[in-house]
């Protein structure tokens, strides 16, 4: 689950994280009467207005409306105008952006509608560093990593010059040492304050990643300050989907505008669904087998319009409910269904597909594999439905028969 | 011959609640030997198992069981009175990684945990706990572990499965019984299938799976069933070059998966262009195994390694 850049900064605040002031704003108005304070509390004419959305590369995405105007805007008209001239610029940017939709290199062509903005207090920047904590797979452990490297993309530093990215795992059992923290920022150049600072915010930040079971915290720049201070400038966070059940406050900062909503009704019903660009829909019983279904899709020619994982025990209910979300995808001019019955039988499938063509109703060619327990039962189930329904005989044979169809 | 379990393997079911009923019935139905269960709740009682024999199981039985399982209130209590020497965690996600512990520290040799839905923070704790224990753990969320005829733990369904040549090791659940299924039907047969599940941090590796099975003297070759996510399979195919004796098939699901999502399984996403698909297929086919390239071709391409 994301957050917004705001939540993830007042997560940090709360654990002691040094991050910018800042205030979130809705509306124009919000975003003007959030200047004064700022500026006056922190002597720094200079703010900064960020698109709060659940996607990266903000700061060089740019709107839709307004194709000029990148989605991160530092205000500078305070220095010399005071903080009428600070307020008016935010005015003007406030009501350009909000309500605008925000193309950036993750959001797709499509982007994204920009609702809240974050109106931060400007920072004198001596440095700009990277930092993340993430799930190492490969040893089973979080690990920090960090870069001189700041304001790059981690991939692309990665790919070009891996030796600038340094790394410390965190054991689970005593969390990230001293010495290790040390290290870190003397690999960052930290030294004096910075290094002290640095070394609080290291140690502050994994055990934070670790309590809130976060699977990325990514902190990308995070800024040394003239006078020595280390601050995340921007925060990027999201959390591990198995451990939010011990982490109602982190659950209350779901922002449901930012998510799918047939992924939403997909998950209320327990279904593992995602979206794809493609024709034909799928329904499939456990999670390999329906990436291998999209893949048996597109190797005979077609194109998977979804992802949809029934699970293990599906009910009629679950089933019905997947055929809605599939059919209401006016893209969709086929569906597969590739079920291998194990404890879930087939006839109960069989029966669970032809309650919903039957309740749903059905305009597109249906196949439909069974293989696994009580197959011929579910098979004449399909057979006798009277419904048009397409029986396949293996997986193979089910994509190319529906591939053929929905052309 | 087989790995990890044979008709000597004596299971705990740790977590007794529905699902562990339902799976422990279909086990005895098998013909595993299910010795005791700890559910602490229900110390003291017994749950009586009664049905219809499954006699694609076990062999040499009467058509009908009557098996008594007792319960007890920890681990440690279950192994002293019934000498279990593996445990199969059907404990909700909140409390599973505690149970995988609880047998760690009593020295279950083999813990296989089918739960799925584990904070990946828990297994992160429990991983370091299990380290120099000596114990093995499948999973979390797999199918389980089945040596055909002789003892099936975990929810796999038993009649698909049928004693023979090849080992099978897979993340996926549906995808093992896609490929036992047609092992079977090309008379090809099973030794040991093992299902090391879909999360990111698990017990047991792909690299492990094939060491046992290139041991194994009943082992002719072998069927991984990987997925995008991760490096298990790149570290597989480095091993397999270096190590591998017998011929290794394979399939990788999730070449259609777009980036940065994650395919059902929690450990099914490609995250910074890392744990594709084709990087997989590359690897695996650098390391000379035959990869499938659908589902429906894992049993021909087992053939084609086999020679």
């Amino acid at each position: 689950m994301k957050i917004h850049e705001y939540q993830a900064k007042a997560l940090m605040a709360e654990r002691g994280i040094p991050v910018p002031e800042g205030t979130v704003a809705t509306t124009v108005e919000e975003a003007v009467a959030a200047v004064r304070p700022l500026i006056e509390r922190s002597g720094n004419p200079v703010v900064v207005v960020k698109s709060q959305i659940h996607a990266g590369g903000r700061g060089k995405g740019t709107f839709k409306e307004h194709p000029e105007l990148g989605g991160v805007n530092v205000v500078l008209d305070g220095i010399e105008g005071g903080i009428e001239a600070a307020e008016a610029k935010v005015r003007e940017l406030a009501e350009a952006m909000l309500g605008s939709t925000l193309v950036t290199i993750q959001t797709g062509p499509e982007g994204k509608l920009v609702s809240r903005l974050y109106i931060e207090q400007g920072i004198d920047i001596a440095t700009e560093l990277y930092l993340s904590v993430l799930l190492d797979r490969a040893t089973s452990r979080n690990i920090v990593m960090a870069s001189t490297e700041g304001g790059t993309e981690i991939e692309v530093v990665a790919h070009e010059t891996p030796e600038k990215i340094l790394r410390e795992e965190i054991d689970p059992a005593f969390g990230l040492l001293d010495f290790q923290a040390a290290s870190l920022a003397w690999g960052l150049g930290l030294d004096g304050d910075a290094h002290r600072n640095g070394v609080k915010f290291l140690k502050a930040l994994s055990d934070a990643a670790v309590e809130l079971d976060t699977d990325l915290v990514e902190i990308n720049p995070l800024v040394v300050t003239t006078d020595g201070k280390v601050m995340a400038l921007d925060g990027k966070m999201s959390f591990e989907a198995n451990a939010l059940y011990r982490h109602p406050d982190v659950v209350a900062l779901r922002d449901e505008t930012e998510e799918d909503p047939a992924e939403s009704m997909a998950k209320e019903y327990g279904l593992s669904f995602i979206k794809l660009d493609g024709t034909i829909g799928c329904m499939v019983n456990g999670a390999g087998l329906a990436m291998a279904t999209m893949d048996i899709i597109k190797f005979v020619g077609g194109e998977p319009a979804n992802f949809l994982d029934v699970g293990g025990g599906a009910d009629k209910d679950q089933i019905s409910a997947a055929f809605k979300i599939i059919t209401a995808d006016p893209a969709v001019k086929g569906i597969f269904v590739n079920i291998f019955g194990g404890i879930m039988r087939c006839d109960t499938i069989a029966e669970g597909v032809v309650a919903a063509v039957t309740e749903v109703g059905l305009d597109v060619p249906l196949v439909v594999r069974l293989e696994g327990t009580n197959v011929e039962l579910g098979k004449r189930i399909i057979d006798e439905s009277g419904l048009n329904v397409v029986s396949a005989h293996d997986m193979k044979d089910g994509a190319v028969k529906i591939v053929e169809l929905a052309k | 011959m087989s790995v990890l379990v044979n008709a000597d393997t004596k299971v705990l079911v740790q977590g007794m609640g529905k699902t562990g009923r339902f799976h422990t019935d279909k086990a005895i139905a098998y013909g595993t030997q299910m010795v005791g269960a700890v559910h602490p709740s229900r110390v003291g009682q017994t749950e009586t198992f009664t049905g219809e024999t499954d006699h694609s199981g076990v062999e040499g039985r009467d058509d009908t069981y009557e098996v008594d399982v007792p319960i007890f209130r920890s681990v440690e209590d279950a192994v002293d009175a019934t000498g279990a020497t593996a445990s199969v965690v059907y404990v909700p996600p909140p409390f599973a990684a505690d149970a995988i512990m609880e047998a760690a520290a009593v020295g279950v040799p083999l813990i296989i945990c089918v739960t799925e839905g584990i904070p990946v923070g828990d297994m992160v704790v429990a991983k370091r706990f299990l380290e120099g224990r000596g114990v093995r753990l499948v999973g979390p969320n797999c199918p389980g572990v089945i040596t055909p005829k002789e003892c099936k733990i975990g929810i796999m369904p038993g009649y698909i499965h049928t004693p023979g040549r090849i080992g099978v090791v897979s993340r996926s659940g549906t995808l093992t019984y896609e490929a036992v299924h047609q092992l079977t039907l090309n008379g090809l047969g099973q030794t040991t299938a093992i299902g090391i599940g879909g999360d990111p941090v698990n017990g047991t590796n792909f690299v492990d799976c094939l060491d046992l099975f290139n041991r194994d003297d009943a082992t002719e070759g072998v069927i991984m069933i990987g997925e995008i996510g991760g490096t298990a399979e790149e570290e597989a195919a480095e091993w397999i070059t270096a190590n591998m004796k017998k011929p290794v098939a394979g399939f990788i699901a999730g070449t259609s998966a777009p980036p940065g999502k994650r395919m059902g399984h929690a450990g099914a996403i490609i995250s910074g262009g890392k744990g594709t698909a084709a990087a997989k297929i590359e690897a695996l086919e650098s390391a000379g195994v035959v990869v499938a390239p659908t589902p429906t071709d894992m049993g021909s391409a087992m053939m084609e390694a086999l020679g």
